[in-house]
């Protein structure tokens, strides 16, 4: 076989025959489009606009978003409210990507099957909502989402907090020593309206009472509903916006 | 003999120091799983010291060769098995989730059976139980076959596979639980995480172990899309993964990343869980079982190495597509969506390949059933990677997003591609793994086909009408410049489109049920008298390792 010699070396049968080096180029294959996609949103400044109001959550509050993920209510209500006139309309202003900075992981979701959540904090008391996640049918005749009545009879058990506070600090969110050393008490104080001042100094906007109607407790619904009634409460939207002005060339870009 | 006391005592260990943690666990859900680790440490330490073959020791002593002279196939038939076991549970999974959402009653008011436990429960059960045993068995029996050479590592191969269904018990209890990292498709906790990384490096080193180890010159193109798969998955896997355990004792952790980094990483992946674990994956079991069946060579070789190369390179990029108009910059967004678009080339270019291989054959989807469900898997491919193209186009996202036109996309994809194309492998492979001279009833792979083939368009269709509907209901506006419809309000309109879903996902189970019963009589050696379909021939004395034999 008188193949040319500048052929060969170009031939695919190179790595048909030698598995290392198809694999090698497979993989390159492979990496190059994340690091092309992802990468640089951990370095360009105006990924996250930065926002006024954002704190990481109360102990209180990622308990109750640990239950969130825990009974996999992403798998149906999303957090991400899209930038259309009836989205806005129907859920409140468009997510701003710095509302979710402290998110880990973040529970954007991908299926309304429910509605979205992302500003649900604040539109309905705590009774309506104690009653529609024990029965959901009697306050909304249509809905189909499951019954979490065990939520309410449930003592909030979550170990102790201050490791949850300390592995979120590690991976970047920004508590103090003070705040993973509170993190125990904190987590009490904001259902106990006499001892909240100090949750307050430390977490702004805390909202502190009882959440459940039932204030001998701390239980998984008072956790729960404490994180659904901070949902999108923390940054002043109306505030934000001239901040989105001030990156006005991006928007003549697109 | 030495050999055997060490494993034993490391087994021993491993299930002293699962106990241990057991003990001290900071959650019950985390002692439950340290529970059923030791319980799998004792099994396989029981396994070991009583199946312990004392002969092959004396021959390790002797340096007696192993038997080459036929396929390692045992990890091969408990994968079909499994496959099929696995099959059940998940579809069975999908029906009644599907059924609670036309029944909230359903969810019986316990929190173990709440739709949102169940839901990650069937799509881990279908795509890594199902669907990863498939790739894993059919991975086996290919790479040999390929390669005409035994599986490298045997010992390792049982790993995999065992290693795998523990992996599979972990993330299913965990889910029921509420054991959850809540991203989709990578719900398993950072231990499980950690544990299927240990598996799948362990299958990476079996597979290209057999390949380096092959008396053929060629790697088949089939394995180039295995290696790729595994060595996607693996990336994928360790990054997406990586978290912040809060106690190494506690079964929760926090994600490594937050918000639009953590969400472009999550869709990375979970796009490419589609892109290489039920596409190109599965693509292998294709280049390989659909000229086998259908006695031809592969249409196009020129093709395969276009198609292989634009497939692997261009579908990485495609993740961002699920976060179009959210807070992600809207330079991903418009990246992933021409990527998107463009894959749609590579991925009709291995439709082709597959249809095109039939040539001289066609006749064959008259009479062979298996061949008829392999073109049906092809046609519902390239129908799946028409619609993903057109639903990334942000004009069409933009309405088909948060609807249940994603469900019905992802089900023509994964009950028309993934399960109707191992059906027919399986259908090809039981008769020659148990050495039976035909399947107990061809017949039956007819109906099984019908009924899936139809239960998908009762599906599809339906999600159709429900996602288009969902759509442009919620951005109606009146007359006056309101809203028309509450949001229960298209909730309530989603009834009879989720009861016809409910009724093509029956039909595709019943299906399954047929294929369990037809693959039972097969095992028993039973064959169905009926009138005969066209059968592929098999030469079992031709299906061997190649072995160098050695001068007498």
């Amino acid at each position: 076989m008188a193949t040319q010699p500048a052929e060969k070396r170009l031939s695919h049968k190179k790595l048909e025959r030698n598995v290392t080096l198809l694999g090698f180029f497979s993989l390159i294959a492979v990496t190059i489009g994340g690091i092309v996609e992802i990468a640089p949103l951990f370095w360009i400044d105006n990924t996250i606009e930065k926002v006024d109001g954002m704190r990481p959550y109360t102990p209180l509050e990622l308990a109750g978003r640990n239950i969130y993920m825990r009974e996999g209510c992403y798998t149906c209500h999303s957090q991400m409210i899209r930038p259309f006139r009836d989205e806005v309309e129907r859920y409140g202003h468009y997510s701003l990507a710095a509302e979710s900075m402290y998110d880990h992981p973040f529970q954007w979701g991908s299926k309304r099957t429910g509605p979205d959540l992302a500003r649900v904090g604040g539109r309905y008391s705590d009774e309506w909502h104690k009653a529609h996640l024990i029965d959901p049918r009697s306050v909304v005749p249509e809905s189909i989402m499951p019954p979490y009545a065990f939520l309410a009879e449930r003592d909030l058990y979550v170990g102790d907090m201050r490791n949850d506070l300390t592995a979120l600090s590690r991976v970047g969110v920004p508590y103090s020593k003070e705040a993973i050393a509170a993190a125990n008490d904190d987590m009490n104080a904001q259902v106990d309206p006499a001892a909240g001042v100090e949750l307050q100094k430390r977490y702004p906007k805390a909202q502190v009472r009882d959440f459940d109607g039932n204030p001998d407790r701390l239980t998984e619904m008072d956790a729960l509903i404490a994180y659904l009634q901070m949902l999108g409460t923390l940054v002043d939207v109306e505030k934000a916006a001239p901040q989105e002005q001030g990156a006005a060339p991006e928007e003549v870009k697109r | 003999m030495d050999g055997l006391v060490i494993k034993a005592g490391g087994w021993l260990a491993l299930a002293l120091l699962a106990l241990v943690m057991a003990a001290l666990a900071v959650d019950a859900p985390f002692a439950v799983h340290m529970g059923i680790v030791a319980v799998a440490a004792l099994a396989v330490l029981w396994a070991t010291v009583s199946q312990a073959d004392y002969g092959a020791m004396a021959r390790g002593l002797l340096k007696m060769p192993a038997s080459e002279s036929v396929y390692d196939d045992d990890p091969v038939r408990w994968g079909v098995i499994a496959t099929l076991f696995w099959g059940i549970a998940g579809m069975g999974a999908g029906l009644f989730i599907a059924l609670q959402l036309a029944f909230p009653a359903l969810n019986f008011n316990l929190e173990y059976t709440t739709f949102g436990r169940l839901r990650p429960l069937h799509t881990s059960a279908v795509i890594f139980a199902f669907g990863g045993n498939a790739l894993i068995a059919t991975s086996f029996y290919v790479v040999q076959r390929t390669c005409r050479a035994r599986l490298a590592f045997p010992k390792l191969a049982r790993f995999v596979f065992w290693g795998y269904q523990l992996f599979i018990v972990l993330a299913a209890t965990g889910y029921l639980m509420g054991v959850t990292a809540a991203k989709e498709y990578a719900e398993p906790e950072w231990y499980v995480d950690l544990w299927l990384t240990i598996v799948w490096v362990a299958y990476l080193a079996v597979f290209v172990g057999t390949i380096v180890k092959r008396r053929e010159p060629h790697i088949y193109v089939a394995n180039w899309f295995y290696l790729s798969f595994i060595i996607t998955i693996a990336m994928l896997h360790i990054v997406n993964n990586l978290s912040m355990p809060a106690s190494i004792l506690g079964s929760k952790s926090y994600a490594a990343f937050a918000g639009v980094q953590d969400a472009l990483t999550q869709w990375w992946y979970g796009h490419n869980a589609v892109g290489f674990f039920l596409t190109a994956g599965f693509l292998a079991m294709m280049y390989y079982f659909v000229p086998k069946q259908a006695e031809r060579p592969v249409y196009s070789y020129r093709l395969s190495i276009i198609h292989f190369w634009s497939l692997i390179f261009l579908y990485i990029w495609a993740g961002p597509h699920h976060l179009h108009y959210t807070a992600l910059p809207d330079w991903a967004q418009t990246l992933g969506m021409v990527f998107s678009i463009m894959l749609w080339m590579p991925s009709w270019g291995g439709m082709i390949n597959g249809l095109m291989t039939l040539n001289g054959a066609w006749d064959k989807i008259r009479t062979d059933p298996i061949i008829r469900m392999m073109v049906m898997a092809l046609a519902f491919y390239g129908m799946s990677t028409f619609e993903g193209p057109m639903m990334s186009i942000k004009w069409v996202n933009s309405m088909s997003h948060y609807t249940d036109w994603t469900i019905g996309h992802v089900h023509s994809g994964a009950l028309g591609w993934n399960g109707m194309i191992t059906f027919a492998c399986v259908y090809y492979l039981v008769p020659r793994l148990w050495g039976r001279e035909r399947l107990y009833s061809l017949r039956m792979v007819n109906w099984h086909f019908w009924l899936a083939t139809v239960g998908i368009v009762f599906y599809a269709a339906s999600m159709w009408v429900a996602g288009i509907m969902q759509g442009l209901m919620w951005r109606e506006y009146g007359a006056d410049g309101y809203l028309v419809y509450s949001f229960a309000e298209s909730v309530a309109a989603m009834h009879p489109m989720y009861l016809i879903r409910a009724a093509g996902g029956a039909m595709y189970l019943a299906g399954f049920l047929i294929m369990i019963v037809n693959v039972w009589a097969t095992l028993a050696g039973r064959v169905r008298a009926e009138k005969p379909m066209t059968e592929t021939p098999y030469n079992a004395a031709a299906d061997r390792p190649l072995v160098a034999v050695p001068a007498e």
